[in-house]
């Protein structure tokens, strides 16, 4: 194994969900947009749980990258 | 139709970067064929299975799933998850200790280097039998893959510019509409083709798992916000009417489930057991106990999977079809109107599937009378009807991983079987490592262009669309049989399996052309040579199809084998189950591949069950 791709995953889901995450605090009031989500504010909720799913993975493959580098 | 807000274009590219930089950050350890063909070989399970998933997914899956759930309702979850899972068990279990070879060897004998490691299906096929099944195979193979590739960018291309994704860039490129296509078309395999470049396998099989998590999140809101629309589960049940599958199984009687049933498994062992664009991904794992667990986690994730990208369809046909409306409302004593416009062929569809629509954008009406619909656009009109912008974004971005990791594994399949089995084992011999390496690169490059061409005359010619299904028929499921007889029969012999493998396409093509579904013209969908019988639908003479050439090729390769010269004993060592080092037993019953298998199978039925 060339690196742990969890790094990589963590990295790219930590990045999707923070900008997810911003971007449903700044549109929270805007009812219009959500009304397509049925007046959910889905960018805000869906950031969160990519946002820890990608630290949660980041964590792990730190781990395991540490573990390989000792190999 | 909206165009993509600032924050969906930020998401794609974020999404974009990391496919590069997979490629980049592997591009110095790519110093040897095997490590950009193989991965080094080094490769952990769980990754693989993950890599193995990804590649399955493709544009066509992706899309004919959505496809299949709004045409023949809650049963094509069955369907799609125990026409597959049985098949991946069984290759997990039995085939990969064959195919991954070598290692389980090489622990016996040390001294003696593992000389037949298979890198590919062809390899091992001309280990297993000769030098000629090998080059028809991985002739067949790579024309195959080349052309699959090129129509499931057809397939995503197409659904881009309905979705008017890249409808910014061509405009201030200044492109006419069908430079629209081009376009849709040609950035996804100009960046597949670079971190392929960059990185081979390694790259691929990272990208496929980053990518099949960004499918299942790109699409996860969306179902769960479309179940919440039609009232929950208990309101899916209520809403959809008696499907069509369970009717069409009823008025044809027992024979037809049992043929569903055959023809499932067939279907599944031909891609799971068959097909080296999956397989690839397990047979660069680190050691044969990875390989056999590859296919397994595949198979634990495939039901959820499955039933991920059903849903979609099945909600699409549930909901209310949009209408042209006028809603007329009084604002102190200003009286304003407030049209809706709904194309005809939207209108004229059921729920938010539309109709096809003709040149002039009117529906188009099916042999029936009713319209034809297209069932492909279910998935991405839920993503454009559910998905607000922000998460648009990201169902775009899973739209374009799910077409980049089934492009992906056909590109280092081709590069691979070019590589090892047509350049290595017939034109040079005794070529030097760092030439097979410059080579699998154009090899590469060599397949995208293949594919890019494949893409431009489905582009010309709508029909070569549904050919698809006839070469899987014609190079796939004469294969499996071959590959069964070869892995389990000692006494299976080269000829016997060249002959089978001709005599089962030839079936194929004779059933194709003789069979005509009802209500088609004769042509690409059948009865090219005379209308014989006519099967129920495109579905039944597909399978029938790939049963008949599986069939086939079974009986003529066992029947050629047992009048030819069987191979030796000593050379079938390590390349027929029964003469390969069974990988010992260790550690507690339940934590074998056994146990873990028969786990992922109830689970799948009982999973089924609820859904039939």
């Amino acid at each position: 194994m060339f690196y742990d791709p969890r790094i990589s995953l963590g990295m790219l889901f930590t990045l999707i969900g923070t900008v997810l995450t911003a971007f449903g605090v700044a549109t929270r009031s805007n009812a219009d947009m959500y009304a397509k989500s049925l007046g959910i504010d889905a960018n805000l909720w869906w950031g969160l749980v990519l946002l820890v799913f990608g630290i949660a993975a980041l964590v792990l493959g730190r781990r395991g990258q540490i573990k390989l580098e000792k190999k | 139709m909206p165009n993509l807000a600032a924050t969906d274009s930020l998401i794609l590219l974020i999404y974009g970067f990391f496919m590069l930089t997979a490629g980049f950050s592997l591009k110095p350890a790519m110093t040897s064929g095997q490590q950009f063909m193989q991965a080094g070989r080094a490769m952990p399970s769980w990754l693989c299975g993950l890599a193995m998933l990804g590649a399955s997914l493709g544009s066509q899956e992706l899309l004919g799933m959505g496809a299949a759930g709004a045409r023949y309702g809650m049963a094509s979850v069955a369907f799609f998850a125990l026409g597959s899972i049985p098949a991946m068990l069984f290759a997990g279990l039995f085939l990969m200790p064959v195919f991954y070879g070598s290692n389980s060897i090489a622990v016996e004998s040390p001294q003696k280097p593992s000389t037949f490691a298979a890198r590919s299906i062809p390899e091992y096929l001309g280990l297993r039998f000769d030098r000629k099944t090998r080059l028809l195979n991985a002739g067949m193979f790579a024309a195959m893959s080349a052309f699959s590739a090129g129509i499931a960018l057809y397939a995503m291309g197409r659904v881009f510019v309905a979705l008017h994704i890249f409808d910014q860039v061509a405009g201030t490129l200044n492109l006419p509409p069908a430079g629209t296509l081009l376009l849709a078309m040609a950035l996804p395999a100009a960046l597949v083709l670079a971190y392929v470049l960059l990185g081979g396998l390694g790259a691929a099989m990272y990208n496929q798992a980053l990518q099949f998590c960004l499918i299942v999140a790109g699409l996860l809101p969306m179902v769960l916000l479309g179940l919440k629309r039609i009232g929950g589960w208990s309101g899916l049940k209520a809403a959809i009417p008696p499907n069509a599958l369970h009717a069409g199984t009823r008025s044809l009687g027992a024979g037809a489930v049992v043929f569903a049933v055959g023809a499932g498994l067939v279907l599944g062992g031909a891609t799971w057991c068959t097909d080296f664009r999956l397989l690839q991904a397990a047979m660069a794992a680190k050691n044969v106990e990875a390989a056999r667990k590859a296919p397994m986690i595949a198979a634990a994730l495939r039901v959820f999977v499955v039933i991920v990208l059903i849903l979609p369809g099945l909600i699409a046909v549930v909901l209310p079809t949009p209408h042209t409306s006028i809603v007329i409302h009084n604002d102190n004593g200003v009286i304003y109107h407030e049209i809706t416009v709904v194309p005809p062929a939207v209108e004229a569809g059921s729920g938010l599937v539309p109709a096809k629509a003709d040149a002039d954008g009117k529906p188009q009406m099916g042999a029936d009378g009713h319209a034809a619909l297209d069932y492909a656009m279910s998935t991405p009109n839920m993503l454009l009807q559910f998905l607000p912008a922000g998460l648009l974004g990201l169902g775009m971005t899973a739209l374009l991983a799910c077409l980049m990791g089934g492009v992906a594994a056909s590109v280092t399949s081709f590069s691979t079987v070019f590589t090892c089995d047509i350049f290595q084992a017939f034109l040079a011999k005794n070529a030097a490592d760092k030439r097979l390496l410059a080579v699998a690169r154009w090899a590469a490059v060599g397949g995208v262009l293949l594919a890019f061409g494949a893409a431009c005359a489905a582009m010309r010619f709508n029909s070569l669309f549904d050919a698809i299904v006839l070469v899987f028929a014609v190079v796939n499921a004469p294969l499996f049989a071959v590959l069964m007889l070869g892995a389990f029969w000692k006494r299976a012999t080269g000829h016997g399996a060249f002959a089978g493998l001709i005599a089962g396409a030839a079936a194929a093509l004779l059933h194709h052309g003789l069979a005509l579904p009802r209500g088609e013209q004769p042509g690409i969908r059948g009865g090219w040579i005379a209308v014989l019988h006519h099967p129920a639908s495109e579905l039944a003479l597909g399978l029938g199809t790939a049963m008949l050439a599986f069939l086939v090729s079974l009986l003529v390769a066992a029947a050629v084998s047992l009048f030819t010269k069987a191979a030796l004993r000593e050379d079938l060592q390590g390349l027929v189950f029964s003469l390969t080092a069974r990988p010992s037993a260790i550690g507690p019953r339940w934590k074998r591949p056994e146990a873990m298998a028969a786990a992922i199978l109830l689970a799948a039925i009982a999973v089924s069950l609820i859904f039939i």
